[in-house]
């Protein structure tokens, strides 16, 4: 489903991913942990072309992101991204957040882009709020009114960029709920993560990023009680002993 | 009593009123002209600016340089002097003027619409993006309608700027509101009165002008 291939990032002189090879299989759920700074999100944000490789390949269902004659437009419908600070739009109300772009990407009608979005509300549990401006929601709502967006275009993998890292406590349950729900439907998730419990329980699948590289790649038992690597061990005694 | 007499025989005998209200005309008509020109041109120097093309942002900041780095009052007399001559000579001092306000205030406008972009959180692009919207729709659907509500306070601040601004335009031989002050000052040899008149005028003027920033920013309040 996704391909990488000797992927390279720099930002100016600092080289941020180091050749990264790995492939990810659909229905695969990918915890990515890692200290900051460490390239997770960089590497997520690669999968979508949102930061350009300097160097590599991505592959999405065969198709090569850096290549310049993949219609990048439609590539990113088939991969759905919710981000840290959510980025709703604030001018538009939930259910225009859901419908804008089914309708003016897609072409989907007015009548099938809300029957898709009411049914994504009541997924997340906020039917309720549809015509509320983002301003009035919660950040869990927030967020979850996020992940319902992505969803409306229906992708094939769903990318999280450290979806709970903004959030109060108390409301990082009711998201990680939702994706729960949603790796239990069989959705390809790589999830940017600062929850070890979560990646514990739901991924099947975990990376362990260090200094632009993926050090470790292991179900997340053996990741989690056995680690190979110093580095691993070292980060997971600092996240998990506190 | 007395006093009323005189401001008649100031502003009404002879129908010295009228020179007023031609004033009050032109400088009207000098700052809407100027105030479309602006718009306009200081949307294309604000694209070039967000153009990410190297020499079109350079035209873009060479002109904003250009125009906030000198008096406005030059760059007047510079168009009316230097370059409408010749074949150009008999152009209106109204068109004349509405150009020199309008490329001026262009320089302003550019740069009120580049920090109202650029002001916006650059993940409302990125979520549009990645939700499969090109550039260009992400801009007409999300980031224009969000930038537009900033813009808007700074751009009515600029016309009244330019309103304000356009009475220099005596300099180049226009008849506007302050000139016909002028006017009626030789005629009268009353100093104070023209230019109290003339002042609470430009006062009325601005006064719409708040008051129709402060009703539209009161709509567009309900989403934020």
């Amino acid at each position: 489903m996704i391909k990488v291939v000797d992927l390279h990032k720099y930002f100016g002189d600092l080289e941020v991913l180091k050749g990264i090879d790995k492939e990810i299989k659909k229905g695969e759920v990918v915890a990515i942990i890692g200290p900051s700074g460490s390239g997770k999100s960089t590497f997520l944000r690669c999968l979508n072309l949102l930061e350009k490789p300097t160097k590599g390949q991505v592959f999405i269902e065969g198709e090569n992101l850096v290549d310049k004659s993949v219609d990048i437009n439609s590539l990113r419908q088939r991969v759905g991204m919710v981000f840290q600070h959510f980025n709703l739009f604030p001018h538009k109300t939930v259910l225009e957040n859901l419908i804008l772009s089914p309708m003016k990407v897609k072409g989907t009608s007015d009548a099938d882009a809300k029957l898709i979005a009411m049914r994504l509300l009541k997924k997340v549990g906020l039917v309720d709020k549809a015509n509320e401006y983002p301003n009035r929601l919660s950040g869990g709502q927030k967020q979850r009114i996020a992940i319902a967006r992505a969803l409306a275009m229906e992708p094939h993998v769903m990318l999280f960029d450290e979806p709970t890292s903004a959030l109060d406590p108390e409301m990082v349950k009711e998201v990680l709920d939702v994706m729960r729900d949603l790796a239990k439907e069989g959705m390809t998730m790589l999830i940017v993560t600062h929850e070890m419990g979560f990646a514990k329980n739901v991924a099947n699948r975990v990376f362990f990023m260090d200094h632009g590289t993926i050090l470790e790649d292991a179900p997340p038992l053996d990741l989690f009680n056995n680690p190979k690597h110093a580095r691993t061990k070292e980060f997971l005694d600092k996240v998990l002993n506190h | 009593m007395e006093y009323l007499a005189l401001l008649k025989h100031i502003f009404v005998s002879n129908g010295r009123y009228m020179y007023i209200l031609k004033g009050l005309n032109f400088s009207v008509g000098v700052t809407l002209l100027a105030a479309v020109i602006g718009v306009v041109v200081g949307v294309l120097i604000a694209l070039l600016r967000l153009s990410n093309k190297a020499f079109l942002e350079k035209i873009s900041i060479v002109y904003v340089d250009l125009i906030r780095g000198t008096p406005a009052v030059v760059q007047l007399m510079i168009l009316a002097n230097i370059i409408f001559v010749g074949n150009l000579r008999n152009t209106p001092i109204l068109i004349v003027a509405g150009l020199a306000f309008g490329l001026n205030s262009a320089a302003y406008v550019a740069e009120i619409i580049r920090a109202g972009i650029q002001g916006l959180d650059k993940g409302q692009m990125e979520a549009a993006r990645s939700l499969g919207m090109s550039y260009s729709l992400a801009m007409k659907e999300i980031i224009i309608p969000q930038a537009i509500k900033k813009i808007m306070p700074a751009l009515v601040s600029e016309f009244i700027t330019l309103l304000k601004e356009t009475s220099i335009v005596g300099f180049i031989g226009g008849v506007d509101l302050l000139r016909s002050a002028n006017i009626i000052t030789s005629q009268t040899y009353r100093g104070v009165e023209p230019l109290i008149a003339v002042g609470i005028i430009y006062l009325i003027l601005t006064s719409i002008f708040t008051k129709l920033m402060r009703q539209v920013e009161g709509r567009m309040k309900n989403s934020d």
